[in-house]
């Protein structure tokens, strides 16, 4: 490189984020596998943003490939569907690929091995269709945003219909290190993610599409622009490697120059922002009618024996991918997710959801972290915030419980990508003093609301009894009337009685 | 005679309206700041602090004489707001109790007598006589008041579970306990 290619390339890198070592190859050089079918599938209820899905299927009960077990409930939902036929031999708790290690609900279904799918009614030209339908579809399909998030890509998709949306994002940055899921999607499957784009700009309006891609990976960008270039309203643009540009609002920030604010969403400034996993699947969701069933994941990190891509059904038991891939050594660390992102997992027995990007078994040497020391105001963290908060201000409000000090300098808009914990030479891991703080501050939210609301139910308790007492009162009162009446009444017939007696005995 | 009579009528008559215009000029009304904890205590008068309901507790908070963390439904978030208020020092740490509880009635015991229904401060108990009744999680305070009313010990008071809903990442240099907290 040239000095002048140099300094033009120092202009366009943003003045946020980081570059960590991206240990993407060899995996994303190897040829993409396909697992073979594990006996048991564990599919949650719960892979996505809102409600979890409730299961429509009983134990014992025969299913096929593709067919319905959990029905979407509520508005914000995602249903979910049989990865392989077979027959349904559990339906409750297990362990979340989540770092506390609590249980949640799943179906699980141990296949016959034969998968036998659902037919499929398939529409021959789906741009005949209108966006309802197609976002019908997609929502019937189960597809939720693949890049990590999980928020149901129906629910995005309609969103065309409130707000204006004039452009397509579509998400290639994959900035996570380890990770080269969808860098493998855009290689083998680049005609397929670029229908998923066109029926995405059907569905929400939009009239361009912009693909983002990392310039670290040349050989996806080369196939998405061989891919693309018969559609002049896809427009490719390769950006720089640097982390966080797979989050949404940095991506959108880097291609158009449109800065989210605080309070608002993408859509509001009319850009939607779909991943290329997910552009694939709606392609197939629409063009073969098949449900989310399989992703693939990317597994990486210094215990493995062949790191690389594989396709696996939605369900898979991380232990089933780790034994297929190969251990060197014991993973001193387990993570579902990127090194920066990513959720420590607690053992390996837990299913792959439709988030899950990548199964990492880091080494020793790879999760070594050096003591935390005290901060010493650098400002480093400052610096590489994408957001630009100030997370060593953040930081030393939480640690003395002062966590309304923290929300007022920004904390509800932290995205939790990690760069100041990596910057930070110190060794300070503010991205855990956030993630509390938050939690913290949403526990203590939802715990108002609790009193308020038993506050409300004892005042209307109160009411009610007082209520109760006066309309007793109320009704002895008229019964007290009714009998002195009816006395009144008794004597003034009697003495009409007594009268006629008297009269006739006159 | 007419006189005196005169006389100490009007005497009595000039101090009485005096005395009633000083009891109005110069009351001395409730303290307010009972009434404002008072408001923001739940009102539910469960008696769990161990105090004549909430009033009660009120006044011995707004005195000192017991901490501001007394309320067991009022939990964390009322507990904070009464420090704010009273600007005492309240070590949010020292609050990790036994954790919010809720009533729960197992089916085989309860013989559908009512008696839980009368004394549950939020009406958090459903049922009718000689129906198995059944507690609304979301109205339950954790009083505790319905476990002794039951004949039948039917009622028994259970920590609410975490749920990865529910579940907040431990603070960093907090002793590391795998299942976190819960928070009402």
């Amino acid at each position: 490189m040239g000095l002048i290619e140099t300094f033009l390339h120092t202009l366009t890198i943003p003045g946020w984020g980081v570059h960590p070592d991206d240990h993407k190859r060899p995996a994303a050089d190897a040829p993409l596998r396909t697992l073979p079918l594990p006996t048991r599938l564990y599919v949650p209820l719960l892979q996505h943003v809102g409600q979890p899905a409730r299961p429509t299927v009983l134990v014992g009960q025969k299913v096929l490939q593709g067919q319905l077990i959990g029905a979407a409930q509520g508005r914000i939902s995602a249903p979910i569907h049989a990865p392989t036929s077979g027959t349904i031999v559990a339906i409750g708790e297990i362990t979340a690929p989540h770092p506390s290690g609590l249980p949640f609900s799943a179906i699980t279904i141990e296949a016959d091995g034969d998968e036998h799918a659902i037919e499929a009614s398939v529409a021959a030209d789906p741009f005949a269709l209108s966006p309802e339908e197609i976002t019908e579809l997609v929502a019937a399909a189960g597809v939720v945003g693949l890049g990590g998030a999980t928020f149901p890509s129906s629910v995005k998709l309609a969103l065309g219909k409130r707000t204006k949306i004039t452009t397509l994002i579509v998400n290639g940055g994959e900035c996570e290190p380890y990770l080269s899921c969808d860098d493998r999607v855009m290689r083998d499957f680049a005609a397929d993610v670029i229908d998923g784009v066109r029926l995405m700009m059907h569905a929400t309006g939009a009239g361009e599409a912009l693909l983002g891609i990392e310039d670290n990976k040349p050989e996806a960008i080369a196939a998405m622009r061989k891919a693309a270039r018969l559609f002049p309203e896809i427009k490719l643009r390769p950006v720089p490697s640097r982390y966080p540009m797979g989050s949404d609002r940095q991506l959108i920030q880097t291609l158009t120059g449109k800065e989210v604010p605080s309070d608002c969403r993408a859509a509001d400034v009319g850009v939607i922002v779909n991943n290329v996993s997910t552009a694939n699947a709606v392609h197939r969701a629409i063009r073969l009618g098949e449900p989310l069933l399989r992703r693939i994941v990317t597994i990486n990190g210094g215990a493995i024996w062949q790191p690389g891509n594989i396709l696996a059904p939605i369900g898979t038991l991380a232990s089933d991918l780790l034994a297929f891939a190969g251990l060197k050594s014991e993973p001193a660390r387990l993570l579902m997710g990127g090194p920066m992102m990513g959720a420590v997992l607690p053992h390996a027995k837990v299913p792959i959801v439709k988030g899950c990007a990548g199964i990492l078994a880091l080494n020793e040497d790879e999760i070594a972290t050096p003591a935390a020391g005290p901060c010493i105001r650098c400002g480093k963290c400052t610096s590489v915030c994408p957001i630009g908060l100030l997370p060593l201000e953040m930081a030393a409000n939480i640690r003395v419980d002062n966590l309304d000090g923290a929300a007022a300098l920004g904390l509800s808009d932290c995205i939790a990508c990690g760069c100041c914990a990596y910057i930070c030479p110190s060794h300070i891991p503010l991205v855990q003093y956030f993630t509390h703080a938050k939690g913290e501050l949403w526990s203590q939210q939802r715990g108002k609301l609790r009193l308020d609301a038993a506050k409300r139910l004892a005042a209307e308790r109160t009411e009610r009894l007082e209520r109760e007492t006066r309309e007793k009162a109320i009704a002895a009162a008229k019964r007290k009337a009714e009998r002195a009446a009816q006395k009144a009444a008794q004597a003034a017939s009697a003495e009409l009685a007594a009268t006629e007696t008297t009269e006739t005995t006159q | 005679m007419i006189a005196a009579i005169f006389s100490l009528t009007l005497l009595g008559a000039a101090l009485g309206m005096g005395l009633g215009v000083a009891a109005r000029k110069f009351a001395v009304e409730g303290d307010p700041l009972i009434d404002e904890i008072e408001a923001m205590m739940p009102g539910s008068n469960c008696g769990q602090c161990g105090l004549a309901g909430c009033p009660a507790a009120a006044r011995a908070i707004a005195e000192g004489t017991v901490s501001v963390a007394v309320c067991p439904p009022g939990g964390k978030a009322l507990a904070s707001a009464l420090a704010a208020r009273l600007g005492v020092d309240l070590d949010l740490a020292s609050l990790v109790d036994a954790g919010p509880q809720l009533a729960t009635i197992s089916e085989d015991l309860c013989i559908g007598c009512c008696r839980c229904l009368k004394v549950c401060p939020t009406d958090a108990m459903v049922g009718a006589a000689k129906q198995i009744h059944s507690v609304i999680r979301e109205a339950c305070t954790g009083c505790g008041n319905c476990v002794e009313r039951c004949p039948t010990e039917a009622v028994v008071m259970r920590p609410v579970t975490v749920t990865l809903q529910h579940w907040v990442w431990p603070k960093p240099g907090a002793p590391r306990n795998a299942i976190g907290h819960a928070a009402a």
